[in-house]
């Protein structure tokens, strides 16, 4: 087979303009982001086994923007890798209503609401 | 002879289907925990926001959260289940990715994930120890 | 409307690149029109698949602007771009033969790995096997049946791409139909061979078999059925040979 037939072509991003597959690809790297963030958040909390005042000193290190940034984009990938996830719960398990569009725009929403919620939470 | 090679043949063919059996049965399970852990996970994380929507109000101090975490049981008790859904369900994702885009192998898939799962046990109920305790 | 359209399609063996072409633009043109008017005005020596020309038999599947579709389905002014540009390739993931034509082997191979054959019990002798039309089971598998093989939905998955031994939508598909096939009694060996990373627990639900199916069959919901079917079957024992 391989002797007479050519290269196999693959699929580029043309292929990839439906929201089903953007719900994917969100899905997966905010899942990615939040594997890598998780042990450094841990390992901040593990702090606390140093005494109160290693803790503390991280969390002063952790007061600046750069770092508020980074904690709000957590908090919304945190809610759009749950929301998006449930998606996928109810298409595997629920009754069949299609791929769930609806549900990816939901997801959206939940995570542009917790995004705004922490960010009124850090400046109240 | 004829008989002989047919029942070698067969003893064989059962022992690929029992492989193949061994195989999807395990891959399964891989995937019924990771969508069980999902289910508690999704319950975790929503408690998770809410904690995080009120812990940072007024900026987060070590003296705030550990005076409500230290021995806090209920608080140490749901952590726990947390880290241990966790543990359970990052690793599945994780090897996926290594296996679909970094080109990781069959086999070290399953020990990366395995690694991964550990990785976040020990240091997920540390952080818990660190907090309650 | 412009007056012609300038399509680039994909010429070559084992290399290969794009040709550029000037083909005139007509009234409800389909692209398999644009690639009969190529190779039989401009390039005699172009390769291409068809058959009924009319939506019924999948042959004419190709990649039009980098989108999986039956070329005879799709009239260009759907598709063309803003300056009348057409690109068509033979469809992703299936070695190219030569130009638009793709060697389908694996696509169907991958069936019969599927275990995507019935195998039924009764004989000619016996009293014909009885099912309701509107059982579920029954219904389950009427959803999947129509499917023709035409390779599009193998075609738009990235997990075909990424991992090269996952079956693929189409025979988890066929699969899914005969799993709910209540005459079937290969049922344990069909969850074996459909379970496992080339098989049902592989798909992460991108869904763009199901987004681009041209008989709008929805593979995922097969899939997402294979995933429970063989983990009820793995509680309970029955993945066992």
């Amino acid at each position: 087979m391989k002797a007479i037939a050519g290269a196999i072509r693959r699929s580029d991003a043309r292929a990839h303009r439906h929201a089903s597959w953007w719900a994917f690809a969100l899905h997966r790297g905010s899942g990615l982001a939040l594997a890598v963030f998780l042990p450094l958040h841990f390992w901040a909390l593990g702090q606390a086994l140093h005494g109160d005042a290693a803790l503390d000193g991280f969390l002063r290190f952790a007061d600046r923007p750069l770092f508020k940034l980074a904690e709000w984009g957590l908090v919304v990938l945190l809610a759009l890798h749950m929301a998006g996830g449930v998606r996928l719960l109810l298409i595997e398990f629920g009754p069949w209503s299609g791929l769930r569009k609806d549900w990816i725009a939901g997801a959206a929403g939940v995570a542009v609401l917790a995004g705004v919620a922490f960010a009124l939470a850090l400046v109240a | 002879m004829r008989a002989t090679g047919a029942a070698v043949e067969g003893a064989a063919g059962s022992r690929r289907a029992e492989g193949a059996a061994a195989l999807a049965i395990a891959q399964a399970r891989r995937w019924y925990w990771q969508r069980i852990s999902a289910m508690v996970l999704a319950i975790c994380v929503l408690a998770h926001l809410a904690v995080i929507l009120y812990a940072v109000r007024g900026g987060l101090s070590a003296a705030e959260i550990l005076g409500r975490t230290r021995g806090n049981w209920a608080f140490a008790a749901f952590y726990t289940v947390f880290v241990v859904a966790s543990a359970v369900h990052v690793p599945v994702g994780i090897a996926n990715i290594a296996r679909e885009w970094a080109g990781v192998g069959e086999r070290a898939g399953v020990w990366l994930g395995r690694a991964v799962a550990l990785l976040v046990l020990a240091m997920g109920l540390r952080a818990v120890v660190a907090v309650v305790a | 409307m412009a007056d012609a359209l300038t399509v680039r399609v994909w010429r070559g063996k084992r290399e290969g690149g794009f040709s550029r072409y000037q083909v005139p633009r007509l009234a409800s043109q389909t692209v398999l029109d644009v690639v009969t008017h190529i190779q039989r005005h401009l390039e005699p020596s172009l390769s291409y698949r068809f058959a009924c020309r009319v939506g019924m038999c999948g042959s004419c599947a190709m990649t039009v602007n980098g989108v999986a579709r039956w070329t005879c389905r799709t009239h260009v002014a759907k598709v063309v771009g803003s300056n009348g540009e057409l690109e068509i390739a033979p469809l992703a993931n299936l070695p190219v033969i030569k130009d638009l034509a793709t060697d389908m082997r694996e696509f169907f191979d991958k069936w019969a790995r599927g275990k995507g054959r019935f195998h039924g019990s009764r004989t000619r002798h016996d009293a014909f096997a009885t099912v309701q039309p509107t059982s579920p089971e029954r219904v389950a598998a009427d959803a999947g049946i129509e499917c023709i093989g035409c390779g599009v939905c193998y075609a738009s998955c990235d997990v075909v791409a990424w991992r090269p031994e996952f079956l693929g939508p189409a025979a988890l598909n066929r699969s899914w139909t005969l799993v709910n096939d209540v005459r079937d009694v290969q049922q344990s060996e069909r969850l074996r061979a459909v379970a496992g990373d080339a098989g049902c627990h592989a798909c992460h639900t991108q869904g763009s078999c199901t987004e681009r199916c041209p008989k709008q069959i929805a593979p995922t919901l097969g899939i997402a059925g294979l995933k429970r079917r063989v983990a009820r079957a793995a509680v309970r024992g029955e993945l066992k040979p």
